[in-house]
């Protein structure tokens, strides 16, 4: 009890250990702030990519596609852990408006916007046909033209506050669209003849993602018309991809490897077809796998972040180590004093990392505190800051995203406070076993008064 | 004098320091033997090994050579748990400079062993006794309104009255006082000398360490410590 109460008394009687507690809150407030911020990005960057994919896409990286689909949806469709399945056509294409001669490179990707919307997030990225997906391709001032859905960025342009601006409903504007159709073996489809594909569909929609990239070049078609355009709606009919959606109480892994198990059979049926050459470039992939490189690059970044603030960590260990160092020569008195009356050596580390425990509970409390404060008014204080002097942590007109993430997460605070407790500890243990070195004989010296 | 009234014996104790490159020998081979109820004074000049002798007894420290007895149990075979539960309750200090805690109250000083001897269940089981038994010691040593008060609000007198109060908490069997009257002036340190005779004459044994002949004189029993040996 003697421990608790002088390490209660030491806490609030020496100044010294009140920067020690402003060091642990300083760097558990720059800890949580970072790491809500980062954590926040990353997870919202996954959870869009989550949305743009769905869980699992059955796919090939060449543009030519893959045949037989028809029959390995149909099995998927059928299977119990699968909920929705999404075919698409992925290619690349010029896109013009009409009556320009002005043109620029897109991604375009034919889908039905039914299946598609349940397979994935799509339906929630319209603007004008989100609660009727639908109709997505229908242009409201025509419904029976061809429509396409744009990705914002290629339709309209962010303000500095990230806003986008938006009409009552889309404007008739045309777009002509170039495709370069190619056979199932990779060439030119009419090659020779200098044929390409192009068509006109009218903006009947936006699409706004999240995603950078799939904002600014990516346009969707409708799946008949992209299929055809691409070449791809010969006798034997191609996709590139096809998304799927799991059950909701199946795991990412094993509805990846149940679809894994279901392709190598199907592959196995289809070994002696035409196209089954096709079906090697295939691949199944999670959601994950298959935006692994926009989300490892951003996870690195995290990683880096973490290992950064570590040191952070190893700071305070420092600081509180000095202090600590401080604080026992002053009071190695004291340590006499107690093995006089019958302390022993475990009770004076037990004392002193009692007092470590202490500087660090309230430290991380106050960091906690502040960081939680800070994060909840983060928003509105960028705000200011930009409308008062013009500075924005990210700049909106190049970077996709909104707010910043200012969502505490409950386990990412107690794993900071954990961590400043725990080398609160650290810092303490070195002087603490320096202390319990001293005899009493020299601490009671007159000396050492 | 009989084994069974003996409490306190050393034999052949030897200790020596290391300064710089010489090791200086203070005990060299010393004998003693404290009886139960005695009030002995040990007296030597500075450096004869007073309070080395002291803290040896009160295994504060550890000879190089010889035995420690206390009750007859050998001080040198005991383990340091042992030996944290005889500091804290066979034997009470009191110190030259009274070594209070400034962090605790005149009441929290006296109290301190009996809370270190105990966890934290044990120290809520005994509290209001040790409260008790701590504003008893204080009020006979008339410092019952001192309780309250830190250390550094009191004069010398009444921190070394303190620090008696505190080393009898646990009611030892053995107190013993290093210069206890060392830093005071002589009309305070007479009290506090009247203090350990009232004790005494109630059957505490205490074992005193002065330079000064005149306050040595207030003991039963004067040992004079020269040259790392008892003079007869």
């Amino acid at each position: 009890m003697y421990k608790i109460i002088l390490a209660m008394r030491y806490l609030l009687r020496r100044r010294i250990t009140y920067f020690a507690v402003l060091a642990v809150a300083l760097c558990v407030f720059i800890v949580v702030v970072v790491m809500t911020v980062m954590t926040g990005l990353v997870d919202d960057f996954k959870q869009k990519n989550h949305d743009f994919v769905g869980d699992c896409v059955v796919g090939s990286e060449s543009l030519v596609g893959f045949a037989y689909y028809e029959d390995f949806v149909k099995e998927l469709e059928g299977a119990e852990f699968v909920e929705a399945v999404s075919e698409v056509i992925k290619g690349y294409a010029l896109l013009s408006p009409r009556g320009r001669d002005v043109n620029r490179g897109v991604e375009i990707m034919g889908i039905d916007p039914v299946r598609h919307s349940r397979a994935t997030g799509f339906a929630s990225t319209l603007y004008y046909r989100k609660d009727d997906v639908s109709r997505a391709f229908e242009p409201s001032y025509d419904p029976n033209l061809p429509g396409c859905v744009l990705g914002i960025d290629l339709a309209s342009q962010r303000d500095a506050n990230s806003h986008y601006s938006y009409q009552a409903s889309p404007s008739r504007v045309g777009f002509a669209v170039t495709f370069f159709p190619l056979t199932a073996r990779g060439a030119l489809a009419g090659a020779g003849a200098g044929l390409v594909n192009t068509k006109t569909f009218y903006y009947s929609d936006l699409s706004q993602s999240g995603l950078a990239r799939v904002d600014s070049s990516l346009v969707y078609l409708p799946f008949k018309e992209a299929q055809l355009l691409c070449g791809m709606a010969g006798p034997v009919k191609r996709v590139n991809a096809i998304h799927i959606k799991f059950k909701p109480a199946v795991g990412l892994k094993a509805g990846c490897d149940a679809v894994a198990l279901l392709w190598n059979k199907f592959k196995e049926q289809k070994a002696g077809e035409n196209q089954a050459y096709l079906l090697d470039t295939v691949t199944v992939q999670s959601w994950k796998s298959y935006r692994r490189m926009l989300i490892a690059a951003m996870e690195k970044e995290q990683t880096m972040m973490t290992v950064m603030f570590g040191f952070v960590g190893i700071v305070t260990v420092f600081i509180v180590l000095v202090v600590f160092y401080m604080l026992i020569n002053h009071k190695s008195k004291d340590i006499g004093v107690l093995r006089s009356i019958g302390a022993s050596a475990a009770d004076i580390i037990g004392l002193f990392c009692g007092f470590a425990f202490l500087v660090g509970l309230i430290g991380s409390l106050i960091g906690l505190l502040g960081g939680w404060l800070f994060l909840l008014r983060i928003n509105r204080l960028e705000d200011w800051l930009f409308e008062h002097f013009g500075y924005q942590v990210w700049d909106r007109t190049m970077f996709a995203i909104g707010d910043i993430p200012s969502q505490v997460s409950p386990r990412v605070l107690a794993v900071i406070a954990f961590s400043a407790i725990a080398a609160c500890l650290i810092g303490a243990l070195v002087p603490s076993w320096q202390a319990i070195r001293l005899k009493p004989v020299e601490t009671l010296q007159v000396n050492q008064l | 004098m009989s084994e069974r009234d003996i409490i306190l014996k050393s034999e052949g104790v030897y200790k020596s320091y290391r300064m710089g490159v010489t090791r200086v020998k203070v005990l060299k081979g010393l004998d003693l033997a404290v009886e139960r109820g005695e009030f002995a004074a040990i007296v030597g000049a500075s450096g004869s090994g007073k309070s080395t002798l002291l803290h040896i007894l009160g295994a504060l420290d550890k000879p190089d050579k010889g035995i420690v007895q206390f009750e007859g149990r050998d001080l040198g075979r005991q383990s340091g748990r042992e030996l944290n539960r005889f500091r804290n309750r066979m034997v009470g200090f009191v110190f030259q400079f009274y070594h209070l805690l400034d962090e605790l109250s005149v009441l929290e000083n006296v109290f301190l062993p009996a809370m270190a001897s105990r966890s934290i269940l044990g120290w809520f089981g005994c509290r209001k006794w040790a409260k008790n038994r701590a504003g008893e010691l204080l009020e006979q040593l008339g410092l019952a309104e001192r309780a309250m008060h830190k250390p550094y609000q009191l004069s010398g007198g009444e921190r070394q009255r303190v620090a008696i109060a505190r080393a009898l908490m646990n009611e030892p069997r053995l107190l013993l006082a290093d210069e206890p009257t060392g830093n005071l002036d002589s009309a305070t340190g007479n009290g506090i000398l009247d203090v350990l005779e009232k004790l005494n004459t109630a059957g505490q044994t205490i074992v005193m360490v002065t330079h000064d002949e005149r306050i040595a004189a207030r003991a039963r029993r004067i040992i004079t410590l020269a040259d790392g040996r008892i003079k007869s």
